[in-house]
């Protein structure tokens, strides 16, 4: 009751109500919505049969495949090096944990293209680590493994970020209780602490995988570039622009698009699930 | 809910409450004790992943600029298309920003000020660019206001140039950064509720007076963390404007386009000079960001 009169209140009294939302609306119409909205107008040109054929063409079928299982196992990597170097931030104190929890941030902050060549010039046949892996028959720049290194560095924030919250946030009685029960420590981590840390570590890792599958500027030094092998999916489409192939750039978006906001999608509804288990807002 | 403060993209934080108080020093008995072994041995994980994936080719972008001597490294960064390339990030950079920041005011005023109906679907919405493959954001003006566009054959008849020209670059940056401002302030401002800016309503201040007098030094700390990093992905967006560019040297090429042009061109050194400043920026950034946690209890 009171809450319904403040809210009544609050109304007639801050004002810029109506200026401030119509200039809100109507900037982001302007900006992110029609621009958006342009790409399915275009696709729309297209017939469902043609859409399809661009689609399972398999050119472009291949470079889908390797965007999203690439960022899958990229996500999946940093799922679970995510977890231990938020574990060691967290639980224990070493020289040097500050610098490293700062620089978790780097792949947030340094340019794509930046580390793009970085990564190329460390991994090629004559960089610090890849004249280490070439004379064990191992090849990383210029194939599919180099796509799945950039995707892992630009994916690592994101797990790291997401639980390092929800895990300092952890009431310390309830690990108690459980030690008190006589629960081992492993135990305790498997039915105590990850449970409660668990939707926070998917939406970390569904927040890597969102990332990955778009990513272009740290994959396209170093991948090579090989139709087939080792191409990805905002590579072909900026490759269908440069033959003026708008159609097939286009359906290629769409299907991107879509994958992104099913993935938008999923996120919100962890993160709703999270809340929901910890209390706390992600 | 889910409101987020958005720090590139990942909320990492409580909000904007007040720093939570320490905890107290572990007991000698603690429950929450590793067996040494397992401690010692996940941070050398934490060394090893970390030293390989960040520190390694961060320090190698300075390694390589300077691998030519000191000499080249000034060439690189005297050359004529390098100056052209940072005005032109530096223009794109503060339109951007304060294209951003006066919506991210505007649009945080409305949203966390009052209550509507479509809220929810409104922050979303204002997050979708978010989770839209830089590709797609560049190629989305290409099919707005390229030569085979919706408003193609009009602007040509006007002879404007958006796309691959500099209006084409201003405005793929803008939709990449669009959401990073606006997410610091929501939830700051949803917190700071509207009590002080009805005190000073109430003592006759106007709209704007209050606005500019209470609200934005409520927020100035916030708005300043969202200018930071928007900026910094700003001057570093690659994907977006190199669809839109045209990658003219020297006229539309950014820093970023710069040191994909000079890379491709085999002067590694060079574009790693390029790049050497670029990284720089980031170390900054990220200094300057984790003051500014520490100033508002962030993080």
């Amino acid at each position: 009751m009171s809450k319904a009169i403040a809210i009544r209140r609050t109304r007639r009294v801050i004002p810029g109500f109506g200026v401030t939302l119509g200039v809100t609306v109507l900037w982001l119409s302007l900006i992110v919505l029609i621009p958006l909205a342009a790409i399915f107008l275009k696709t729309a040109e297209l017939s469902i049969g043609q859409f399809f054929a661009i689609v399972t063409s398999r050119r472009v079928l291949h470079a889908l495949q390797l965007s999203f299982g690439l960022s899958f196992a990229a996500a999946a990597v940093n799922l679970v090096f995510g977890m231990l170097v938020v574990w060691a931030l967290v639980r224990y104190r070493f020289p040097g944990r500050r610098i490293l929890d700062a620089m978790v941030d780097i792949p947030f902050a340094l340019p794509t293209a930046v580390a793009g060549i970085a990564l190329t010039n460390l991994y090629a046949g004559s960089g610090w680590i890849g004249r280490h892996l070439e004379p064990l028959g191992i090849k990383v720049a210029f194939t599919p493994l180099g796509i799945f290194v950039a995707l892992v560095f630009i994916g690592l924030p994101f797990v790291v970020r997401t639980v390092q919250p929800v895990l300092e946030d952890l009431e310390k009685e309830l690990e108690e209780a459980a030690a008190s029960l006589g629960a081992s420590r492993w135990t305790i981590f498997c039915r105590v602490v990850l449970p409660s840390i668990f939707p926070a570590l998917l939406t970390g890792f569904a927040l890597a995988l969102a990332r990955a599958v778009g990513e272009y500027g740290s994959v396209i030094f170093i991948a090579g570039n090989l139709p087939n092998v080792s191409e990805i999916a905002p590579l072909l489409i900026v490759i269908r622009l440069q033959e003026f192939r708008y159609a097939d750039a286009t359906a290629i978006a769409v299907v991107m698009l879509v994958a992104a906001f099913l993935l938008l999608f999923v996120i919100n509804a962890l993160q709703r699930w999270s809340e929901a288990r910890t209390g706390r807002r992600l | 809910m889910t409101l987020l403060p958005y720090s590139e993209y990942v909320p990492h934080d409580e909000g904007w409450i007040a720093m939570a108080p320490a905890r107290p020093k572990a007991r000698k008995l603690d429950v929450r004790a590793d067996p040494p072994a397992v401690k010692w041995a996940i941070i050398a994980l934490t060394f090893a992943f970390l030293g390989l994936f960040i520190v390694l080719p961060l320090i190698n972008v300075f390694a390589q600029a300077f691998s030519k001597g000191l000499e080249v490294y000034v060439a690189a960064l005297h050359d004529d298309d390098a100056l052209a390339a940072i005005k032109l990030t530096l223009l794109v950079a503060v339109v951007a920003v304060v294209a951003n920041g006066v919506f991210g005011l505007i649009a945080a005023w409305a949203i966390a000020k009052f209550d509507f109906r479509g809220k929810n679907v409104l922050i979303t919405l204002i997050d979708l660019p978010f989770s839209v493959s830089p590709v797609v954001a560049g190629l989305v003006f290409v099919l707005l206001f390229g030569l085979q566009g919706l408003f193609g054959s009009w602007l040509a008849a006007q002879d404007i140039k958006i796309i691959f020209a500099v209006p084409g670059i201003v405005l793929a940056t803008i939709f990449v950064t669009f959401p990073f401002i606006v997410r610091e302030l929501i939830p700051l401002m949803q917190e700071q509720g509207t009590e002080e800016e009805e005190a000073a309503l109430s003592l006759g201040a106007s709209g704007l007076t209050t606005f500019f007098r209470v609200t934005l030094p409520n927020v100035k700390w916030a708005l300043l963390y969202g200018v930071l990093i928007c900026n910094a992905r700003a001057m570093g967006e690659f994907g977006a404007v190199s669809v839109v560019s045209g990658h003219v040297r020297g006229v539309t090429n950014t820093m970023p386009l710069h040191i994909e042009a000079l890379y491709e061109g085999y002067q590694a050194a060079p574009a790693f000079a390029v790049a050497s400043l670029l990284a720089l920026l980031a170390l900054v950034t990220l200094v300057a960001k984790t003051a500014l946690e520490k100033r508002t209890g962030k993080g």
